[in-house]
């Protein structure tokens, strides 16, 4: 087995020991859950990075958990698209774990929120590591219901609303996903998605794969909160804390929805002109929906919620494309949306920090009193809504390039009326919260402390930076090993299995 | 086959009972049906016609046993179905606290 291998486990064990050791003694020292949650998240973002290199060296690096060899065993995967999603979500939770520190301590019991936070991170990075289709299940479930109780964590009227019709439609999400793994294991009788790909290659395209097909998008659908499925978000988004929210906006819906949809309809099902058109039709719906659903929004959380739905449609447009281009797209907008949404969460809860509101018709002139979550917010509003040279031009351009290219030229035209419209509403948010006049009441408003201006500082240099990822020396180690899983398809099955052959 | 259909008529109960009851008790019963639903379609991919228990002897062929991976997968979505049961049970206690009732349509104040 390869040496690098040895680091995939990390991904999964550092987060659980992690909450394990929070809630065994964060009652009682009251300095360890903000130590370990920064410590533990920064380690979690080297180990990411660390794990670039020897990805493209080696492509596709296996540990096998217990040492029973695959298909057998349950493996652990790592490659391209694995190690861009460990970047992104380990980064994204670094940052809110540093803003988390100053921002709960209006909430009573931190250590309680620690220990699901770092839970929800074990279930996200076990996700994306997991090169099993049952495990897959698992730990999308332990995700899920952490984020649960994490979206109920202040238990007012509106937040166990919220909480409680998430839950719900999440847990038959979760049903359809089992279904369908249910009976993808009685057609090939494995678990292992490398080996379940090779399985279905010998055996073709039958009638049960179809219906397998459709559980999937209706269950990870469900969780990338596509149009027809989104209903729960923007309530459940805007309930939960502000670090909360950026972590669910910014990396779950992404780890949970996305990544899962690529992997296993790319890599093990094998993707097909009819999911593509799917794939691209629910995107532009959500695209479009999301954003005139957004433009009428007074709750300033809400709003942004409502762009999760906007902008996962851009992502999914883009790998549903299916050509190289508009795959490279997809991934870096994921990259990207996943920065400045989250930064533009930890805006709003620096505002309701400071003020105590969410409604942008209360607030005005904000800029004033607090200079650094202004100047945050306005680069995160120029990304999302694709003002150059800021990094949600690129990855926007890229994807209306390839849509254009690949002759589909209605979704280009609506990928663009969506994007004016994002930069409609968010001039909106601009205007109504931080310009114009400074109202009486908000005189004595201070800038947040010290961690919070810090965490957004960092996500707006990346905002800012993001668009260097697309610098061909960059580009060839990070998005392009991940857009290379994807175009691969197939292949993911023998290259996971053959890398066991050769040692 | 009957086997089959009669699953499927379950996995459909438990969802009309999440999509038409007005009562937050009832929908929670109505998740956990349709999750049992799953894990006894689970229990049936496992199944062979006329098999044994799979558990290997040296003067027994290994003919006809049941698969015995979908049993522990279905032991590991009893306890996760467990963790989500016990959740929304504790959010409904809340949402009665909080409102009084258990009616749905009277706890619809997040909307837009």
């Amino acid at each position: 087995m390869n040496p690098a291998s040895q680091l995939i486990p990390l991904f999964v064990v550092i987060p659980l020991s992690g909450a394990f050791l929070i809630a065994l003694m964060g009652k009682k020292l009251k300095w360890l859950p903000d130590f370990t949650g920064t410590f533990l998240t920064l380690v979690l973002f080297i180990l990411s990075l660390v794990a670039i290199k020897p990805t493209d060296l080696y492509h596709t690096l296996v540990y096998s958990v217990g040492a029973w060899k695959p298909p057998i065993g349950i493996s652990l995967v790592q490659d391209g698209l694995t190690v861009l999603m460990l970047v992104v979500v380990n980064l994204v939770v670094f940052c809110i774990a540093l803003y988390s520190i100053n921002y709960m301590e209006r909430f009573t019991s931190k250590w309680k929120f620690y220990t699901l936070f770092f839970l929800m991170l074990a279930g996200m990075n076990g996700v994306i590591v997991t090169g099993d289709l049952f495990n897959l299940y698992v730990f999308l479930e332990i995700a899920s219901v952490a984020s649960f109780a994490l979206v109920a964590f202040g238990t007012e009227r509106h937040e166990l609303e919220a909480a409680f019709k998430y839950a719900v439609m999440s847990s038959v999400g979760s049903l359809f996903v089992l279904l369908g793994i249910a009976m993808l294991y009685g057609y090939t009788g494995t678990l292992n998605m490398a080996d379940m790909s090779v399985v279905l290659v010998h055996k073709g395209e039958g009638k049960l794969i179809a219906m397998i097909s459709v559980f999937f998008i209706m269950g990870f659908g469900l969780k990338a909160a596509l149009v027809p499925f989104h209903s729960w978000l923007p309530d459940a988004h805007p309930s939960a804390p502000a670090p909360i929210s950026a972590m669910l906006s910014g990396v779950l819906i992404k780890a949970l929805g996305v990544y899962t949809l690529c992997r296993i309809f790319f890599n093990v099902i094998g993707i097909t002109p009819a999911i593509l058109s799917v794939f691209m039709f629910m995107g532009a719906l959500s695209m479009v929906v999301g954003v005139f659903l957004a433009i009428g929004q007074w709750d300033m959380k809400r709003l942004l919620a409502y762009h999760s739905i906007s902008q996962i449609g851009y992502v999914i447009l883009g790998i549903g494309l299916g050509t190289p281009l508009g795959i490279l797209g997809g991934l870096f907008h994921l990259f990207n949306h996943s920065v400045f949404k989250s930064l533009l969460f930890l805006n709003s809860g620096a505002v309701e920090y400071s003020t105590g509101t969410r409604d942008l018709q209360e607030m005005g002139g904000l800029s004033q009193k607090m200079p650094v979550t202004s100047g945050t917010s306005l680069i995160a509003s120029m990304s999302i809504a694709g003002v150059p040279p800021f990094n949600g031009f690129w990855s926007k351009l890229l994807i209306i390039i390839a849509a254009v290219q690949a002759g589909r030229y209605g979704y280009a035209f609506w990928a663009v009326l969506a994007s004016i419209l994002t930069l409609a509403s968010f001039m909106k948010v601009m205007k109504y919260a931080f310009y114009g006049s400074l109202r009486e009441k908000w005189a004595s408003v201070i800038e947040v402390p010290v961690f919070m201006k810090l965490a957004m500082v960092i996500l707006a240099f990346f905002c800012v930076a993001g668009g260097l990822l697309l610098v061909p020396s960059v580009q060839g180690v990070f998005l392009q090993q991940a857009q290379a899983v994807l175009v691969e398809g197939l292949q993911y099955g023998s290259r996971a299995l053959g890398v066991i052959g050769s040692g | 086959m009957s086997v089959y259909l009669l699953c499927l008529v379950l996995f459909c109960v438990g969802l009309y009972c999440i999509l038409r009851k007005r009562n937050v008790i009832k929908i929670i019963v109505g998740v956990v049906i349709a999750e049992y639903a799953v894990n006894l379609f689970l229990a049936l991919v496992a199944y062979r016609f006329e098999g044994r228990a799979p558990i290997f002897s040296p003067d027994q062929k290994i003919l006809n046993m049941v698969d015995a991976l979908p049993q522990a997968l279905v032991l590991t979505a009893i306890v996760i179905s467990l963790a989500t049961t016990a959740l929304l049970v504790g959010i409904a206690m809340r949402i009665y606290e909080k409102y009084g009732t258990f009616d749905i349509t009277k706890i619809k104040e997040l909307k837009g």
